[in-house]
């Protein structure tokens, strides 16, 4: 029996504001506990909510940065639970007039190009952090409340259930956060918190029309844990289902050391929002001119930072995708190629070395040790014909090592390459001279022996030697 | 009977309060009536009518993007019934 | 003398003349608690020895010549549901016991300006839920003019502290009621301005939709004096409004010639007590005598005003009281052993029944499969209840009604909730509509004080106040003092 799997991501997302979404505290990330901190974010008894502008702005600048429509009449619930990081246990959110709804983001996965929907976006303000005294909740036999991230201004971004596979899943979750990142609303910083992914994941048989009971996924915060979670889960409940069992309407953590998800379910109730008009805070009225002006001040979208870097530097479509994949990396490629004429250039290195090493040291760009001067410097060594690029690999290695520049590098190395014909000359005739059957395989058609000088000039020159003008008086010599 | 006892204990368990088993009967029975008397509220055809959120129409009451220092921890955590490190002490968050 | 008898524009003159001393006066108004705290009970928290150091720096202005606000130095009573920095604030509840307010009401801000003085703060129901004051943790007030009865509620004490001479000047708050009856039980004014004129930032919040502070005083100059005070747009408080604040004092002219005062029907139909009636039909027949024109108006959804405000009210505070969890501060059970455990023990033992009660209905009806049906029904009755008002407003420039149907009851009377829930009926549709309502003493039944109240279009507190005036300055009700008798 085969299976069709249904996702759909809600993902929250940190506005990065000044203040808080309804007191004026900091949102500073870090600083001790309980230090960001003011009687209404605390719950104190008679505190009462005030609106920050900025969110509402972001707001609308998030949502048409993904095609939604802001909506014009606005108001705000009170989503009602308790747990001690709610300070007053119940979270200022939106229920069923949210701020936008019915956008969509185009992903690609294996060339395909795929429309997912997004059902709504709203403004909700974030939970205080529990620190547990044990290492994980279960095991802890207290903890204590830090109320600082306690107000901080969110937007939940709801998709609609269009994905189809992890790869989907990750495809649109890579997409939206680069988006978010370039209307400048959010960090998008997943290992701090400041953009968060619950999963909804369901099985149906191929060919249904119905979906079947879906699980909500939490706690994933890398895309690698979002595509584990998710093929963990999918193989989960298709083993459940063929084993004649149902999936259970549930909220499961992914615990990542141990490779499975697991059910938090308590044996309490069900949550019971009970949701209600939030009655401390007035509606929020947007009209065109708000939504005009929002519109007017976006920043530069993925897409259209695509099509300047196409157009302005010349870069082809694949490497232009890749290289906006996130602003920083949009952010790197301008910076160092303003010390180049060579675009493509750059956006080799980027696409290759680059971003094998950020892979295989899983860090993104930001992180990147070789500033984007060096960068683009090494290319311009390459270029010039000062570097070969077989040695600019190694110039490479020790830039990311010791962070020096790559002129620094030739001259401390002696990796300058040898361009002078004299020398050069003197090196071939050297080694012609040194390997007279490889003349006659030549001469007899073997090619493989012109390989073999080019690696024997190579090998005395420490592979300085300028390779083009190597070929050249190889082949002039051996007419 | 709009509510029975069990329905009154669900009720105090979501508010999380508990109804000593004495008061229980007692409670569900002035529970029961409130709720009974409620029933006029169908007699009036509403269909139609906007729910009443605020009484005055005011709108966009909003707030410049400014921080503010607000109060110390010493200050937070004035009131606190135990503290740990700078946070507010709870025992284990779940059961 | 007895300075403590005297409203707070008598004192005024009295400072500023430099007749007395605000440190006298002071002083004065604590003997007068020492005297009769113990059978009137109206006080939570005393604070002696800050009030005198107040009132010294306010004797040091007046000797410098400083000009002076009309409240500076005059001491008043603030009920215990207002966050006063530094002072603590119970809200006669064991849960807040031992809370210390780490920052200051609005209006307590825009009060201190005025250079005015606290004495302390006044006993409520719990949390504010309540009609006679009984629901505090620490024990009834006992109402000044016969000490078994009850003083009204949910500001049981603040007016206690007038009637009794506890106090010059006081501020409650209101939510189906809690200014205005009261005020009627002990015979002084009380008013609960337009929703959103007084900033709730610090009010601990009961009903968010419909609490309203507000000042009970001996006299109308003096709410008026307190009112020009406190209202006024908050920043912190979405839901104030930004309209210009008049001087109240100055729409205290007696002149009712040919102003319109509606009488609705429903509000003197079966449930009012005859002597409340007698008392109400001479009052109107006196503002007929002064040259007010009467008109017959009716506001048809009357009857379902109680049980809509006791949907909503619940409802919203299911949610405001959410935050007493034992977690930041308040009472903490301290031998639970988990999170979930410690927040439902601490709640358990940390509220009284009506309160508890109270938060359950309001769960029920936001639950599940009930919102609909009680919530979402209540704000539709609400509008129609507010539209009954507009209609009324056409024919008339304010309406008359009874506070109470009843004067003061006994303490205990170990009425039904809902029994006592319906004695609302005519100060909740009030609140529900957002508008103006004042108390005033109309006279006396059996020897127990009757109010009357007056209610006003949205904004208009000047009308009511002005028509308020004018019948009290035609009586002398408002100079007479509380026996303190009974017991």
């Amino acid at each position: 029996m085969k299976y069709t799997t249904v996702i759909g991501l809600e993902v929250h997302s940190e506005l990065k504001t000044k203040s808080k979404a309804f007191c004026s505290c900091s949102t500073e990330f870090g600083g001790e506990p309980n230090t960001h901190v003011c009687a209404v974010c605390l719950g104190m008894p008679g505190a009462l909510p005030v609106l920050n502008k900025q969110v509402v702005e972001f707001a609308i600048r998030a949502g048409l940065a993904v095609d939604c429509e802001i909506k014009k009449f606005n108001k705000f619930d009170r989503k009602n639970y308790f747990y001690p990081d709610l300070s007053k246990n119940y979270q200022i959110s939106q229920f069923d007039k949210p701020i936008c709804e019915g956008g969509h983001i185009d992903i690609e996965v294996d060339g395909q190009t795929k429309r997912i929907g997004i059902t709504r976006i709203h403004m909700e303000e974030d939970a205080g952090k529990l620190i547990h005294s044990g290492a994980t909740i279960k095991t802890s036999d207290s903890s204590a409340v830090d109320y600082n991230r306690a107000g901080v201004p969110l937007i939940e971004i709801v998709s609609e259930p269009d994905m189809r596979s992890s790869a989907e899943a990750r495809a649109y979750l890579e997409k939206l956060k680069a988006i978010l990142e370039y209307t400048e609303v959010s960090d998008c910083k997943m290992q701090e918190g400041s953009l968060r992914c619950d999963a909804n994941i369901s099985v149906m048989p191929e060919g249904a029309t119905e979906f079947g009971t879906r699980a909500e996924i939490k706690n994933l915060n890398s895309f690698r844990a979002l595509e584990r979670a998710i093929e963990y889960e999918i193989q989960r409940q298709i083993q459940l289902v063929e084993d004649g069992g149902t999936v259970v309407q549930e909220t499961r953590t992914w615990d990542d050391g141990k490779g499975v998800t697991l059910s938090m379910r308590s044996k309490e109730e069900a949550h019971d929002y009970r949701y209600f008009p939030e009655p401390d805070l007035v509606p929020v009225e947007i009209d065109d001119a708000w939504i005009a002006r929002v519109k007017s001040e976006l920043p530069e979208l993925p897409a259209a930072r695509k099509a300047r870097l196409m157009q302005e530097k010349g870069l082809v479509d694949y490497d232009a995708e890749n290289i906006v994949s996130t602003k920083a990396m949009a952010e790197y490629f301008d910076e160092a190629a303003k010390h180049t004429e060579d675009s493509k250039g750059i956006a080799n290195w980027l696409l290759g070395d680059v971003s094998a090493y950020l892979n295989s040291e899983n860090i993104a760009i930001e992180q990147f040790p070789i500033t984007p001067a060096n960068l683009g410097e090494m290319v311009n060594l390459i270029n010039k014909g000062v570097l070969s690029s077989k040695l600019a690999k190694k110039v490479f290695i020790e830039m990311l090592k010791t962070g020096k520049t790559p002129q620094a590098l030739v001259k401390e190395l002696g990796l300058e390459q040898i361009s002078d014909e004299g020398a050069i000359v003197k090196i071939v005739e050297e080694t012609l001279a040194e390997n007279p059957q490889s003349i006659i395989d030549y001469k007899a058609g073997k090619d493989r022996a012109l390989g073999f000088l080019v690696g024997q000039i190579m090998k005395k020159s420490r592979g300085k030697a300028n390779p083009e003008m190597v070929n050249n008086l190889l082949k002039e010599r051996m007419q | 009977m709009k509510v029975t006892t069990k329905d009154v204990e669900y009720i105090a368990q979501l508010s999380r309060l508990t109804i000593p088993e004495s008061e229980m009967e007692k409670f569900t029975e002035q529970f029961n009536q409130i709720l009974n008397y409620a029933d006029i509220l169908n007699e009036l055809d509403t269909k139609g009518i906007e729910p009443t959120a605020h009484v005055l129409p005011l709108s966009n009451v909003l707030r410049e993007d400014i921080a503010v220092e607000g109060v110390s921890q010493e200050v937070a955590l004035s009131n606190a019934p135990a503290v740990h490190d700078g946070g507010f002490k709870v025992p284990r968050v779940i059961e | 003398m007895d300075l403590y008898k005297s409203t707070a524009h008598e004192l005024h003159e009295k400072l500023v003349k430099k007749e007395i001393s605000s440190v006298e006066l002071t002083n004065n108004v604590y003997d007068r608690i020492a005297e009769v705290e113990k059978d009137v009970k109206a006080y939570v928290t005393l604070d002696k020895e800050n009030a005198l150091a107040q009132a010294a720096k306010v004797d040091k202005m007046i000797a410098a010549g400083e000009a002076i606000a009309p409240l500076a130095g005059i001491p008043g009573a603030i009920k215990d549901n207002i966050s006063t920095k530094g002072l603590r604030t119970t809200c006669s509840s064991k849960m807040l016991e031992n809370l210390n307010p780490i920052y200051d009401a609005h209006v307590i801000k825009k009060l201190r300006a005025d250079e005015t003085i606290f004495l302390g703060k006044t006993n409520l129901d719990e949390f504010a839920m309540g009609s006679t004051t009984e629901t505090s943790y620490f024990g009834t007030t006992h109402n000044p003019w016969n000490l078994d009865l009850v003083p009204g509620g949910s500001s049981g004490g603040s007016a206690a502290t007038i009637a009794a001479g506890e106090a010059i000047w006081s501020l409650g708050s209101d939510t189906g009621g809690s200014i205005r009856q009261p005020a009627s039980f002990t015979g002084c004014v009380g008013i609960k301005p337009t929703y959103g004129r007084v900033s709730r930032y610090g009010c601990v919040a009961f009903a968010s939709s419909l609490d309203q502070i507000g000042p009970i005083t001996r006299d109308v100059t003096d709410a008026a004096t307190v009112l020009n005070t406190i209202c006024g747009v908050d920043p912190h408080d979405s839901t104030s409004l930004p309209v210009d604040v008049p001087d109240f004092t100055k729409a205290l002219k007696q002149d009712v010639k040919g102003l319109k005062i509606g009488l609705p029907k429903e509000y003197f139909g079966a449930g009012l007590d005859p002597k409340v009636d007698a008392v109400l039909k001479k009052a109107i027949a006196d503002y007929e005598a002064m040259g007010a024109e009467i008109v017959e108006v009716s506001l048809p959804h009357t009857e379902y005003a109680v049980i809509t405000y006791y949907i909503i009210a619940p409802a919203e505070a299911s949610a405001n009281l959410a935050r007493f969890d034992g977690v930041r501060y308040g009472y903490r059970n301290m031998k639970a052993t988990s999170a979930p455990e410690m927040t439902t023990a601490s709640r358990t033992e940390g509220f009284g029944s009506e309160v508890k009660r109270r938060i359950m209905l309001g769960t029920y009806v936001l639950s599940s499969g009930y919102y609909d049906a009680y919530y979402l029904k209540a704000m539709q009755v609400r509008t129609l209840i507010r539209k009954d008002f507009e209609e009324a407003f056409k024919q008339c420039d304010l309406l008359l009604t009874p506070t109470s149907p009843v004067v003061a009851y006994p303490i205990d009377g170990k009425m039904d909730p809902l029994a006592i829930y319906m004695l609302d009926v005519c100060t909740i549709p009030v609140n529900l509509a957002g508008l103006p309502g004042i108390s005033v003493p109309a006279g006396f039944a059996d020897g127990l004080p009757v109010g009357m109240q007056l209610i006003g279009k949205l904004l208009d507190e000047e009308t009511i106040l002005r028509a308020a005036y004018t019948f009290e300055q035609a009586h002398d009700y408002h100079k007479v003092m509380a026996p303190l008798g009974g017991k």
